[in-house]
């Protein structure tokens, strides 16, 4: 079994010391105190801040705790946040597959809609943002649920409800098709919540492969899927490549 | 056969970027490279012109080889620009007389000022369509001619010539020196106080009392024809459309018909309506200018409506008052409450624009209680964008007999749901966000495709636009009525906060 892991200590040490609260500290009164080269503080705190766990002031360059780490329990990235920087790999996204996007959170036992576009065949449709979709029975919610345990178990005490006969109802069955998602990197759903549409998602994924949100299209059956009932190639590359698109313009700024 | 695409160049005032477009409208690849700000004096702002031809020189190639096409793919290159900015230079070597002057520049205040003691200035209006100010660039040219020894004399003989952004990127491309065409289009012309809206050409009267030489002027051609092919870069492309940036978007969101109107919502915000074949001359502060025109068909002409602070009000309220952290989170905290509390925000930081025209007026905050919250004051600070934008409609309704009954969104406030349904629920109509965000490119490459027969019409064009999203009016007609009352009175709140020489801050 390999030992503990360094720089996790060393960047534990950093937090504990700019947690006493005497002020922020500059990178050389880091590196004296904990006995680094500054070379090794620098880099260390160099990844913490772009995590969010540290800041540094602008006008005298030294380090405090970050607002991320203060309120750790709350959520990572703000959802309106999570909207303005998808926007346009969404609008692409439905564009290139000529389907509905959808971009959701989870918020309670439920998938939060925090981004929607239109399909692109000006029909009438009406916006669904902050709505909620039932986990279980969507392209976006089996994306969330399969990285986010405490979500799943959540799901699964409220029960699994159904919508049609094709639902996934049952706990054993729920867990193959989770374990199925994350062999995949993407997940889809046929008919599971309305008979007849199909969607397919893919995990929006923060720094240090985080899972933020899932970003998914979905429509009629006989658009995303082909003639036995599978997810097209083409829909699910699109769909997996608009999230590493809004992934990387997440990890890339913050 | 191999794909063919659309090519534009969009210069902007903190970046070029260049964009190639599919038949559809699709974006295919992009380009962007930002450009050097230099500010020598307070309130002067200037671009360094052959800094921004050496980036178009790069960013064309890159944007090819993004895509992995040819030139030869390419049908046409629109063009799209920052309106205003004045560039001058030498006819026979290319070279920028000093650097270009950008629109937000404020050095000609003073010229400016006096001239509108002078006899003539009561026509400009009536002429050009556009009030005597800073912001055009006129003033810039004549502040030029007096500030450099000589220049005067050569611009009489021809030997510097004057240019846009626009103007300045086509005759480089063309060759520069070496037989570059020297032209603009319609909108940009529109926008120096130096064209006559009624012909469409440079305006003898205007020309003597700002004092500057036809010579130096390029030609004024349509904003959708070939004006010549490049001979550099990516030689041998028809150079076939030039608008400026808020022209384009209108383009690009297909607001083709008399009453179509959009609004671009960035750090400030641009309505534009297109009120058809005729200007329609305003009386509630709006400035009247060209639409578009296209080939020899008559020009459409435009209502525009500028309004000066909305997304750097958020900008200020995440960076100067530190509540937020970006500017997204906005919309986070105004919903943290349910209303404004009873507080408004008027932004007039450097005065009113559209359609107050007060320059003297400063901001405020009024309304505030003790049960006023940071949640409501970031509801304020939406509502603010919202109001502004209702007093321009309200303008352009009661200027032209036209009624607005959409408004098409574009620009970086538009993923704020909460503004864009305030939006909605002031001005009572449905507010529409298409699918190409790039609403600026693409207007100037659809301009451009339309040129060169690669799209027939624009019905054809039509069809590419797509709704992306669309938020309805959701507000009582009575609470809408009582709110814009408390805005109105607030507004009045900051006329006149200014005295005369207490210097300008
Ligand atoms: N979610 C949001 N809610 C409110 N305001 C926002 C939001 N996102 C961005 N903004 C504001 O929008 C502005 C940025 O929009 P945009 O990028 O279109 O502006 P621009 O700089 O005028 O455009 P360009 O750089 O293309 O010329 C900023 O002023 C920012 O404060």
């Amino acid at each position: 079994m390999p030992g503990p892991v360094q720089s996790i200590e060393r960047a534990a040490a950093i937090l504990r010391l700019l947690a006493r609260g005497s002020g922020p500290l500059g990178v050389g009164e880091i590196s004296e105190s904990l006995g680094l080269a500054k070379a090794t503080a620098h880099g260390i705190l160099r990844t913490l801040l772009d995590v969010g766990f540290v800041e540094q002031d602008k006008a005298t360059g030294k380090y405090r705790l970050g607002a991320a780490f203060v309120h750790l329990d709350s959520s990572y990235l703000d959802v309106n946040e999570l909207r303005s920087r998808s926007i346009n790999w969404a609008d692409a996204l439905a564009a290139r597959s000529g389907e509905t996007v959808r971009i959701g959170v989870p918020l309670e036992s439920s998938v939060l809609v925090v981004h929607h576009v239109f399909r692109p065949d000006d029909s009438m449709q009406t916006l669904d943002v902050d709505s909620r979709l039932p986990p279980h029975a969507t392209a976006l919610g089996k994306v969330l649920l399969a990285y986010d345990a405490d979500l799943a178990g959540r799901v699964q005490r409220s029960g699994l409800t159904s919508f049609t006969r094709r639902t996934i109802t049952t706990p054993g069955k729920l867990a193959q098709a989770l374990a199925a998602v994350r062999d995949a990197g993407w997940a889809a759903e046929t008919g599971e919540s309305v008979p007849g549409e199909a969607s397919i998602a893919a995990p929006i994924r923060a720094h240090g492969g985080l899972v933020v949100g899932a970003i998914g299209i979905s429509g009629a059956m006989e658009r995303i899927c082909d003639a036995s009932g599978r997810p097209t190639r083409r829909q699910v590359d699109t769909v997996v490549d608009a999230a590493r698109s809004v992934s990387r313009d997440i990890t890339s700024s913050k | 056969m191999a794909q063919r695409y659309v090519m534009s160049i969009d210069q902007g005032t903190t970046s070029t970027r260049c964009m190639i477009f599919d038949h559809s409208g699709r974006l295919v690849s992009i380009a962007q490279r930002e450009q050097q700000q230099h500010f020598p004096k307070p309130g002067w702002v200037e671009h360094d012109a052959l800094e921004i031809w050496r980036n178009v020189d790069r960013l064309l190639p890159q944007a090819l080889r993004e895509a992995r096409l040819d030139s030869a793919q390419v049908v046409a290159l629109g063009i799209a620009n920052q309106r205003e900015t004045t560039v001058l230079w030498n006819k026979h070597t290319g070279t920028p007389i000093g650097r270009a002057i950008v629109w937000q520049d404020m050095r000609t205040d003073e010229l400016v000022e006096q001239l509108r003691g002078e006899p003539g200035a009561g026509e400009v209006i009536r002429r050009c369509g556009l009030p005597l100010a800073t912001y055009f660039s006129a003033p810039r040219i004549s502040w030029m001619l007096e500030n450099s020894p000589g220049l005067r004399e050569r611009a009489e003989n021809g030997d510097v010539l004057f240019g846009t952004m626009e103007s300045w990127l086509i005759w480089n491309l063309t060759g520069g020196s070496d037989g570059g065409i020297h032209v603009t289009d319609v909108t940009n012309a529109s926008r120096t106080l130096l064209m006559n809206l009624d012909t469409l050409d440079w305006d003898d009267e205007l020309l003597s009392f700002f004092g500057i030489p036809r010579p130096m002027l390029p030609g004024i051609r349509s904003s959708s024809e070939v004006y010549g092919k490049t001979t550099r870069v990516v030689p041998g492309v028809p150079i076939a459309a030039a608008l400026g940036d808020q022209q384009a978007a209108l383009f690009g969101q297909t607001c083709f018909s008399a009453g179509d109107a959009k609004c671009t919502y960035g750090t400030g915000s641009f309505l534009l309506m297109n009120t058809g074949n005729e200007p329609v001359r305003s009386t509630h502060g709006l400035l009247t200018t060209v639409g578009f025109k296209i080939g020899t068909e008559p020009a459409r002409y435009a209502l525009e409506g500028p309004i000066a602070v909305t997304g750097s009000l958020v900008q200020w309220f995440r960076d100067s008052l530190g509540l937020i952290n970006t500017a997204a989170e906005i919309e986070t905290l105004a919903r943290t409450v349910e209303d404004n509390g009873g507080c408004y925000i008027i932004p007039a930081f450097s005065g009113l624009f559209a359609p107050h025209w007060h320059s003297e007026a400063r901001g405020i905050i009024v309304g505030l209680t003790s049960y006023i919250t940071k949640g409501h004051l970031a509801r304020a600070v939406l509502e603010a964008t919202g109001w502004q934008t209702r007093e321009v409609v309200d303008a352009m309704n009661a200027d032209s007999d036209l009624t607005l009954n959409t408004l098409k969104v574009d620009g970086g406030m538009t993923a704020d749901h909460l503004l864009m349904q305030f939006i909605a629920d002031v001005l009572g109509v449905p507010v529409t966000r298409p699918m190409v965000a790039e609403t600026v490119s693409l207007g100037a490459a659809y301009a451009a495709g339309l040129a060169v027969g690669y799209w027939p019409d624009l019905e054809a064009l039509r069809r590419n636009w797509h709704r992306a999203a669309q938020w309805t009016p959701r507000m009582s007609t009575n609470r809408r009525s009582t709110e814009y009352a408390n805005w109105q009175r607030a507004v009045e709140l900051t006329f006149g906060w200014m005295r005369p020489h207490e210097g300008t801050r």
